[in-house]
């Protein structure tokens, strides 16, 4: 366990996280740091009312925040409460938010009736994990780092409970963004794309989300494999062991011992390997599955803000037709009321097609700021995990130079 | 097709397969007579074994000299050596097993039936895989039936039997049919009975120490060889799937690294490069396992069982020699009979010290072969794990210091 927690320590380090520049507009500049981290799960209760508690603590100079370090403690359903708030403010105006780890009836049913066994133990941490990776995209965000209720999160001792966090988990949203997508493609007017590059950009994030997808399978598969196989090399030492100790040979025996020995060690560092799959590559591949949901969510958005400017459009187009009819027929009242729809009207279509360049623009930005961070990321990842691969290597090599000569002292 | 310095070439019999010494027992090299599976083909549901035999004898009409044989026959020369009296007091070398290309037949017929839902590059490799293994398995059955031939020819008395130069020499099919289910059902039965009888015989304390200590070292090492020969095939299995996985892997990585516009897509190609050639070292890691510790395991569960064997059947001697003394004693006691019971009783004591003496040193040779093969064996995995091990690390290292370079 305490490997895995140096593993996380180490993919998000505490290293400077730059600000990307704003295309626009120029930020200040400065480069500034930020860490946060989320550890010591505790039980809180007992029973099915009982919760797992986190400390997040942030480290940080940035003005944004009264104090240089500081810490609170939250709830799983804090977080979900927490996205949820920011997915309401900010994804219908284009910005990409990092999705909130999945919920889990089942992992978490076993840690509330108190199963104190190896699986809730690894799920409690794969949360943790995947908590900390959360916020951290979160206050990565420009934008969203200083929204005031990112801000009350890290900060505030007490927070109001997330109510009704059921349809606030990250499926649930998911589910509300994928309606909302369906609810756009089954309308029979099909968006004018006047920019090629949305169209290409949709179409390579669907292909993204394939390959991906596929890739956290395998990875997944291999995870499962690997531990598999370190419970079999287990397995194996131990009847290697009890060969050696029937074998009536004494250098036999002491060989077939020592063979025991190295492919327990070898045992442990398959299953040092299988977290390394995991904790860097497989739950990576499923981070980025999630938020190329959420960058979807957001180009759908788009699709909806479009579609609500044509409708208004539409809309306009009648109140003219109805104006018209009416300057015939002499109703002066009417015709006022017409008018002054026609006005308000005009004012939605104009409002309309400023949201729709509005959010064009977001999305630009965004999906930019969002491949700088998807190479980083990957890059970083990728180098961490050959770098274990190398380690494992390197062990399995002592441990085989140690043996050989064993093997060859048989007489 | 292959990777540089990476795997042997695919032709079945390199120079290390060759000869008597082939996989798991350290032979004497006898140039009086040698033999050796020169080649073999597979057909749609056999294995011909073309025998190769050089030989100074006179038994034999010519010095070299090749004959075909299936697997029945090799059963054939098994069986008749197990039934035959005067090699009771040997270790009668176990019979290879029947080639089984079951599984990997079943596996490329999936292969076939799921093409269409799969890259042509996809499919290549998997089939590549697939093709690789089938010629493991073909190997190794190779392996196993010339192995049994050599430990024949390597034994004293067996070398001279005259079924085995028949086998060797006549040109012509043996016509041994394998066994039709009534003759099946027999084998089992007799098993059975066997079996029951192995038990009390096991049961009767022997005065000689030496006996004594076999019979229980050999239960036990019987039954712990078998238990981690199970463990073994279970870790090679695992180690295998773990091979396939990265093998998907790195196809997806290939996919993403073309479909990538950014910086990344280097890293993903170059990954997935890496993959291909690590994922071709770890399958042969685990066929090395397969061969050097699997193999070794599975070997010597059958040789421990032909000893538990010899074992028995002297063990049974015993109790009829026993029986036979009783018998003996109690003629002369009513002192009718007394010349034929004298007459049987001498039989089994002859029969009872034959086995011993010849069991014995059996029982030693087989202990010196033993420690012998194991300690090739350990030797040859250790060294392989080390050049593969060194492999992956290499490729991973100079892969870690292009990407390096390049962020």
């Amino acid at each position: 366990m305490s490997y895995c927690s140096s593993l996380h320590a180490s993919l998000f380090p505490d290293k400077q996280l730059h600000v990307l520049q704003d295309e626009d507009t120029e930020e200040n500049g400065d480069t500034f740091d930020m860490q946060i981290t989320v550890s010591d799960p505790e039980k809180v209760g007992d029973g099915m009312n009982a919760y797992m508690a986190y400390k997040v603590t942030t480290k940080t100079s940035l003005n944004l925040f009264s104090r240089n370090e500081f810490s609170v403690k939250r709830r799983f359903s804090d977080f979900l409460g927490l996205h949820s708030k920011l997915a309401s403010k900010y994804m219908h105006i284009g910005y990409i938010v990092p999705p909130a780890p999945e919920k889990s009836i089942v992992g978490m049913t076993k840690v509330k009736v108190g199963k104190e066994d190896l699986s809730s133990a690894e799920f409690v941490e794969k949360r943790r994990s995947a908590l900390q990776r959360y916020l951290t995209r979160t206050v990565t965000h420009p934008a969203l780092l200083k929204d005031p209720d990112v801000i009350q999160f890290l900060e505030n001792t007490e927070l109001p409970r997330a109510v009704s966090t059921q349809a606030l988990s990250g499926a649930g949203i998911l589910r509300m963004v994928n309606k909302a997508a369906e609810a756009v493609n089954k309308m029979t007017i099909k968006m004018n794309e006047s920019d090629a590059w949305f169209e290409e950009k949709q179409q390579q994030f669907e292909n993204l989300d394939i390959q991906l997808r596929k890739l956290h399978a395998s990875v997944e598969s291999l995870v499962c494999h690997r531990k598999e196989l370190s419970v079999n090399t287990a397995s194996f030492a131990k009847s290697a062991a009890m060969l050696g100790n029937s074998e009536d040979h004494t250098a036999l025996s002491r060989a077939l011992s020592q063979l025991a020995e190295v492919e327990e060690k070898i045992d442990q560092l398959h299953q040092e390997q299988a977290y390394a799959d995991f904790y860097l590559f497989s739950e990576l591949l499923g981070d980025y599955v999630r938020l190329i949901a959420a960058v979807k969510g957001v180009f759908d958005q788009r699709m909806k803000t479009w579609s609500k400017w044509q409708d208004a459009q539409l809309l306009l187009q009648r109140k003219r037709e109805a104006e018209t009819k009416l300057q015939y027929a002499n109703k002066p009242d009417k015709l006022q009321q017409a008018k002054d729809e026609i006005k308000e009207w005009e004012t939605k279509v104009q409002q309309g097609e400023r949201d729709f360049e509005q959010i064009s623009k977001n999305i630009r930005q965004e999906v930019g700021r969002f491949e700088k961070q998807r190479v980083k990321d990957f890059k970083v990842v990728i180098i961490k995990y050959l770098e274990s691969l190398v380690h494992t290597q390197q062990q399995l090599i002592k441990y085989w130079e140690a043996f050989l000569p064993e093997a060859k002292a048989i007489a | 097709m292959m990777q540089e310095g990476l795997d042997d070439g695919p032709d079945f019999l390199s120079e290390e397969d060759r000869g008597p010494r082939a996989v798991n027992v350290d032979l004497q090299t006898d140039a009086t007579l040698q033999v050796d599976i020169s080649d073999a083909l597979s057909e749609r549901d056999k294995v011909k074994f073309t025998v190769h035999t050089k030989s100074t004898l006179p038994n034999f009409k010519q010095n070299e000299f090749s004959v075909v044989r299936q697997h029945e026959e090799f059963i054939w020369l098994h069986d008749s050596f197990v039934e035959n009296e005067d090699y009771a007091g040997f270790i009668i070398p176990p019979a290879p097993p029947r080639p089984d290309f079951d599984a990997s037949r079943e596996k490329l017929q999936k292969l076939g039936e799921g093409e269409g839902s799969m890259t042509k590059e996809e499919f290549t490799k998997m089939k590549q895989e697939l093709e690789a293994e089938y010629l493991a398995i073909f190997k190794k059955t190779v392996a196993m039936h010339e192995v049994f031939l050599c430990r024949v020819a390597a034994h004293p008395v067996l070398r001279k039997d005259l079924n085995f130069h028949v086998f060797l020499e006549y040109n012509q099919d043996l016509s041994v049919r394998g066994k039709n289910k009534k003759e099946k059902l027999e084998d089992f039965f007799k098993n059975v009975v066997k079996s029951a009888d192995g038990v009390i015989v096991a049961g009767v304390k022997d005065v000689d120490d030496f006996f004594e200590h076999e019979k229980t070292f050999l239960l036990e090492y019987h039954n712990r060889v078998k238990d981690a020969s199970i463990k073994s095939d279970r870790m090679i299995r695992s180690h295998k799937s773990a091979a396939d996985d990265i093998n998907r892997i790195a196809s997806t990585l290939y996919t993403l690294g073309t479909q990538d516009s950014t910086d990344v897509c280097k890293f993903f190609l170059k990954v997935s490069e890496l993959f291909e050639k690590t994922r071709k070292i770890e399958a042969r890691v685990a066929a090395d396992e397969d061969l050097k510790l699997a193999d070794l395991l599975k070997y010597y569960l059958r040789e421990s069982q032909a000893a538990k064997d010899l074992l028995y059947r002297r063990g049974r001697a015993l109790v009829d020699y026993e029986n036979a003394n009783k018998a003996l004693d109690k003629a002369r006691a009513k002192n009718k009979d007394v010349l034929q019971a004298e007459t049987t009783q001498q039989v089994c004591c002859q029969k009872f010290e034959k086995i011993s003496e010849s069991a014995k040193q059996e029982l030693i040779d087989f202990k010196t072969r033993r420690v012998a093969a194991f300690r090739k064996n350990l030797v040859e995995l250790a060294e392989l794990e080390l050049k593969h091990a060194k492999g992956n690390l290499q490729l991973l290292q100079s892969c870690l210091a292009v990407l390096k370079g390049d962020t």
